[in-house]
């Protein structure tokens, strides 16, 4: 037990004798350094201390890895988790590890008095511990705001590309944001699996809200436009703003498709195509069966 | 031996691919088919490729072959029940197949067809 011997330290005796005192002075220090002062934190800092009592009373401060600081870690995994959803910065993180260093120093001091060498190998070990729980703050921090991002990415991939059903055999698709080749892929795929759902014979692929179409996007959408063609259903590309049309044949790009400058002249041409038109009670007298829509036997 | 079956409906021909294609098979229906078109006068032809998950540049040429060689025998093709994962294959192989007609499934094929042969002859022809 000699190993055990050499890494006993001070540290249990210090948490269990000077709790208060410690508690004290790393709020003051963490209130200092920006966190805000709520019985919460306490309470978590009070946890914390218990922890690393009981993680220091095994004696392995070179590896925080073991179940004997499974406690400290799960303290430290909960605080970073919050503070990464309160949008902390990962340096107030860290803080909250790293400002715990310099009354725990202070107390090492009172305590080893004149003995230099003890207080330079406590000290050692202390930094040691210390150092190393405050890089899995920052860890778990980040790993918690990664996974907020990826989760927001997903669910913007998912929002962004609607399938709506405008009439019977008519779709449409408002695009909105970059079409990149993810995206693509997924507007594809969600309109497809729509065209088969709905047995729809015209798509409407409105662009009003794709900043830009550059040689790329438009052969992404020219890609969506065939793969529904293979599918048995018709394109028409409608929001084309004038800024955009200018770009398209500035650029050179042929796109063989029906466009339509607005949403609702596209879905007039795909009335048209269905053999369906629209009907003005007031003007025309006419008694539709349903709605205001009414179906016409010959076109119009 | 193996054969592709050609069913008749009305002046249309179905011809429903079910068997992984290969060199031959493709050759034999290319025959059997125009054989086929010429005997029964048929006006169109359905493929129908419901059954295949997987259509590579293979087929994808065969079936624009089959579509050339109807239109010069005077028969419109109409490819039906394509999946949409292999639509999106075929999309970024680069084969889009723009010589062939395409629909959803037989019913709307049959539509279709009737739709192209109506236009076609113009004692039919309705204002539109």
């Amino acid at each position: 037990m000699t190993m055990a011997a050499n890494t006993q330290t001070l540290l249990p005796q210090l948490l269990d004798k000077h709790q208060a005192q410690l508690m004290k002075d790393w709020l003051a220090r963490q209130r200092a350094a920006g966190a805000p002062a709520d019985s919460q934190g306490e309470e978590r800092i009070r946890q914390f201390i218990l922890a690393l009592r009981q993680g220091a009373s095994a004696g392995r401060f070179d590896d925080i890895t073991g179940s004997e600081w499974a406690q400290a870690r799960e303290a430290l995994e909960e605080i970073s988790r919050e503070r990464g959803l309160k949008g902390s910065t990962p340096n107030e993180t860290a803080t909250f590890v790293f400002s715990l260093k310099e009354p725990l120093f202070t107390l090492l001091r009172q305590e080893c008095g004149n003995d230099a060498d003890r207080l330079a190998r406590e000290t050692w070990q202390v930094t040691q511990l210390l150092d190393k729980l405050g890089l899995y703050t920052v860890e778990v921090f980040l790993r918690s705001r990664e996974g907020v991002i990826s989760r927001q990415q997903e669910e913007l991939l998912e929002l962004s590309t609607p399938v709506v059903k405008l009439w019977e055999g008519i779709l449409a698709l408002p695009l909105i944001g970059t079409l990149d080749s993810a995206r693509t892929q997924v507007v594809m795929e969600s309109l497809l699996q729509e065209i088969v759902a709905s047995g729809a014979e015209i798509a409407i692929i409105d662009i009003t809200g794709v900043p830009t179409v550059d040689t790329l996007v438009a052969q992404h959408l020219l890609k969506t436009v065939s793969a529904a063609r293979l599918m048995g259903a018709d394109c028409i590309i409608s929001g084309i703003r004038p800024q955009i049309a200018q770009t398209i044949v500035h650029l050179g790009v042929q796109l063989d498709v029906i466009s339509k400058a607005t949403m609702a002249d596209a879905f007039g041409v795909a009335l048209r195509r269905t053999g369906k038109a629209v009907v003005d009670r007031r003007k025309t007298g006419a008694k539709p069966k349903n709605g205001d829509f009414a179906s016409a036997e010959n076109g119009e | 031996m193996e054969q592709i079956p050609i069913l008749k409906i009305g002046d249309c021909l179905l011809v429903s691919i079910q068997v992984d294609m290969h060199d031959r098979l493709a050759l034999q229906l290319q025959d059997d088919l125009t054989n086929k078109i010429v005997s029964s006068r048929a006006r169109g032809v359905m493929i129908d490729i419901s059954a295949l998950e997987i259509v590579d540049s293979f087929i994808g040429r065969m079936l624009n072959n089959i579509a050339a060689m109807s239109k010069v025998l005077d028969a419109v093709t109409v490819v039906v029940g394509m999946r949409p994962a292999v639509a999106i294959t075929l999309v970024e192989l680069g084969l889009a197949l723009t010589g062939v007609k395409t629909a959803l499934n037989v019913d709307k094929g049959l539509a279709l067809i009737r739709h192209l042969i109506d236009d076609e002859e113009p004692d039919d022809r309705r204002e539109e």
